[in-house]
């Protein structure tokens, strides 16, 4: 699973939209889409605000249910799966975090082993000291933390082992990093690198930044108005824009 | 024959009756009292069969001013002394609320007035010409026909409405008749009750009939109005004619020369429940029927609000000196002054009871509250999963709380009767928008960053409501526990005026009787109550905060 841009033809496909429609009113967010992401995976949606892509990625856990069009995880329809069902074996890391400010920090990476059941406590919080070491948290000085008392870096980290600590095989990450600093930002990009040698899962990455979306997806997809404009690796997105709008995306991020 | 047999009863009697009133199921009893009644003969009467199988007590209750006390004291010792049980529920709110716990049975006698009767009452909108006994005759047979109450004979005095002004006043502007105040008016400051500001048989009625005008009528309560009055705060006062304090401030009391005001003839106003269960103690109340005659309920109105003679005591007096009673009649002249020490003091010496009625605020308040919280809480909850219509019902709940409460008990009084249960209700339905209000605003607020995440990692609705949104919004939940428990605090005060004791008996009391002090007595523990309730429940608020949401160093 070596191949580069023919992966996706060779491995199973984990994320499959295909002509997925939503409107929200008048809004037409989404306007027949289809994406492709195959196990181990990951993929970049990269587009302006109010360009659909995090509605695309909310179908993937149905916290948006889709107008038209099929969306499936592990070749099932997700339209078949009990949501809290699904949803317990998706990673989900938002861009705010989302940490419940009355719970630890251990408690908060071991939610979802928690909320599984079947395991005890102690089983379910070893899973999540295991995810936040992976995330680059030591569980013995930041796990009986609260999360007002962590920088905004340290918060996602622990958002992002609460998404991996269940092991799953489908990450959404919208936005994971948009709110950090620079520094603080390449940081835990490197993180994310690592976790994703480390388990690989396939991913989908929400992101407004082109150069992002390069250095930790394995193909990129640039969405506009609802549309998906091209699917490409990195490299063939810089040597064949596919549209005018894909170009102009590029020239403006080259600097 | 008749004689003889009460005497074989009474013999019986004083076998058995131990405690309780006599009676017998061979169709005839005698009242217990007389087994120790002084010998006249107006107390060794026969009286009927009291059918009642159980000793109930007789519910003898007053109307929130000091005559209506002293009447109802009086009703109470008398029949005490005719050997009935008694409960005294004085100081009822207002007409309203007295008449309508004399119909729903929850009191069984309380002084009232024909003229109040009529007008306030009936309803009527003018007076039957034939003078005082016209009225009298008039709302007797319509009391009897639409309530099935009974007014007993009249007392013997009557206690009109007294416009009353300084003499000062009145020389200055020569006032002599409301006819000559209606002229002055415009020039003169009122001060009047609510009650009769709003009375069809006050302002109103003197406005149409006499064309009085004032350049301002302000609001006072009773206790104040003398003291306003003299002071000149105010130059005109609605007052009673035999109120003890006309003659203590010397009033000029104006003439009514055009026939305004209907006779207010002072009578025993009996519900229908007492003439069946206790025809011996109506009939004794009609002892005192044509016994007190102006003068003389002047004369006990001074002692109680001029000389500060305790209630008990001026009725104890009056009852010997009217021979209706046993005991030496000259007691009754004695100063009875009651020797007062600091306020201080006088609030160590009443701490037992001080004590007992704050334990019974307590439980009032108490109770309430956490029928509001049992209640608030889970509507809260249930309205946040019903947004729609959410801001409707919340809304509505605050209407309730804009009611003012005196008015809320008033309309609890029919429906419940008097006493704890209608306080009860009332203070839960006060206690219940702060509740409602931030539990539903709190949850619904909950940190939406977190409740979006958790959903999204997999919380089913039940476990985002009880592990997310509940322990975020329990610090809010608590505050409105708090605010509605300080509310509540106060507004039980106001629970005296149905009947059910607590702090508020002798704020209630001391309103009437012009007792500052007894107002005090209410008061001071009252606000004290309050504070620590307050403090109390910002410890339980901090208690709940999740310490995630504590800011260090906090």
């Amino acid at each position: 699973m070596t191949g580069g841009g023919a992966r996706a033809t060779i491995a199973t496909v984990e994320l499959s939209a295909a002509g997925v429609t939503k409107h929200y009113g008048a809004v037409r967010a989404l306007r027949g889409v289809s994406l492709d992401v195959a196990a181990g995976e990951c993929v970049a949606l990269v587009g302006e605000s109010g360009s659909g892509k995090t509605t695309l990625l909310r179908c993937f856990n149905r916290t948006v249910e889709p107008d038209g069009g099929r969306v499936a995880v592990g070749g099932r329809n997700v339209g078949e799966l009990d949501p809290v069902a699904l949803r317990r074996a998706t990673g989900y890391v938002p861009q705010d975090g989302g940490l419940l400010p009355h719970w630890t920090v251990l408690r908060n990476a071991a939610l979802v082993p928690r909320l599984r059941g079947g395991a005890e406590a102690a089983e379910a919080d070893a899973l999540g000291a295991d995810a936040l070491r992976l995330a680059g948290l030591d569980p013995a000085q930041f796990g009986g933390r609260y999360p007002h008392e962590l920088s905004g870096g340290q918060r996602q980290r622990v958002a992002l082992a609460r998404a991996l600590a269940g092991r799953p095989g489908v990450i959404l990450l919208d936005e994971p990093f948009g709110a950090l600093d620079a520094i603080t930002r390449a940081d835990v990009q490197h993180t994310f690198l690592a976790v994703r040698r480390e388990r690989p899962a396939s991913c989908l990455l929400v992101t407004h930044d082109l150069h992002e979306a390069e250095r930790l997806a394995d193909r990129v997809a640039v969405m506009r108005d609802g549309v998906i404009e091209q699917v490409a690796a990195p490299a063939e997105l810089r040597s064949h824009p596919a549209t005018e709008y894909v170009a102009r995306l590029l020239k403006r991020t080259e600097l | 024959m008749r004689q003889l047999r009460a005497v074989t009863l009474l013999a019986c009697a004083l076998g058995s009756a131990a405690g309780a009133r006599a009676q017998d199921t061979t169709g005839g009893a005698v009242s217990r009292s007389t087994l120790h009644a002084h010998r006249s003969p107006l107390t060794a009467r026969v009286v009927p069969r009291d059918l009642s199988a159980t000793a109930r007590p007789i519910v003898v209750a007053s109307k929130p001013f000091g005559e209506s006390y002293i009447l109802a004291e009086l009703f109470a010792q008398l029949l005490e002394a005719r050997g009935y049980a008694v409960e005294r529920r004085p100081g009822l709110g207002a007409t309203e609320i007295a008449f309508s716990a004399l119909r729903s049975g929850a009191i069984d006698v309380y002084p009232e007035y024909t003229g109040t009767g009529l007008l306030a009452i009936l309803g009527a909108d003018s007076v039957p010409a034939g003078g005082a006994r016209a009225t009298f005759e008039l709302v007797a047979r319509e009391f009897a026909l639409r309530y099935g109450a009974r007014w007993l004979p009249p007392l013997g005095f009557e206690n009109t409405y007294a416009v009353a002004v300084r003499q000062e006043t009145a020389r200055r502007y020569g006032l002599r008749t409301l006819s000559d105040l209606a002229r002055a008016g415009p020039s003169l400051t009122a001060g009047l009750t609510a009650d009769f500001i709003g009375r069809p048989d006050g302002l109103p009625g003197l406005a149409r009939h006499y064309g009085l005008r004032f350049a301002a009528v302000r609001p006072l309560l009773p206790a104040v109005k003398y003291q306003a009055l003299a002071s000149g705060a105010v130059d005109v006062i609605d007052g009673y004619s035999t109120d003890g304090l006309i003659a203590r401030y010397d009033l000029a009391v104006l003439d009514d020369d055009r026939d305004f005001f209907p006779p207010y003839e002072a009578a025993a106003l009996v519900g229908a429940r007492a003439q069946r269960d206790a025809p011996g103690a109506v009939l004794a109340l009609t002892e005192l029927s044509g016994r007190l005659d102006g003068p003389t309920m002047r004369g006990l109105n001074r002692r109680l609000e001029v000389d500060g003679v305790p209630v008990a005591q001026v009725a104890a007096a009056e009852l010997r000196r009217l021979g209706l009673v046993a005991g030496d009649r000259r007691a009754s002249e004695a100063p009875e002054r009651r020797a007062r020490g600091s306020l201080a003091s006088e609030l160590w010496g009443e701490r037992l009871t001080i004590g007992r009625r704050t334990l019974r605020h307590l439980a009032l308040t108490g109770a309430s509250l956490l029928g509001a919280v049992v209640v608030g809480v889970p509507l809260g909850l249930l309205l946040e999963r019903w947004r729609r219509g959410a801001e409707g019902v919340v809304r509505g709940v605050g209407l309730l709380q804009t009611v003012p409460s005196i008015a809320l008990l008033a309309f609890m009084v029919p429906l419940l009767g008097i006493g704890v249960v209608p306080a009860l209700v009332a203070l839960f339905l006060y206690s219940l928008y702060p509740i409602v209000r931030n539990t539903y605003s709190g949850v619904r607020d909950a940190d939406s960053a977190a409740v979006s995440a958790a959903r999204a990692v997999g919380m089913t609705p039940a476990q985002v409501l009880g592990h997310v949104r509940l322990p975020l919004a329990a610090p809010i939940v608590m505050a409105g526990v708090r605010t509605a428990a300080v509310i509540n605090v106060g507004t039980a005060t106001l629970a005296a005026f149905v009947g059910a004791g607590g702090l508020g008996e002798p704020i209630v009391s001391g309103l009437a009787l012009a007792d500052s002090r007894q107002v005090l007595a209410g008061a001071i523990p009252a606000a004290l109550l309050a504070l620590l309730v307050d403090l109390a429940l910002g410890g339980a608020e901090r208690m709940v905060t999740p310490r995630g949401l504590r800011r260090r160093g906090g």
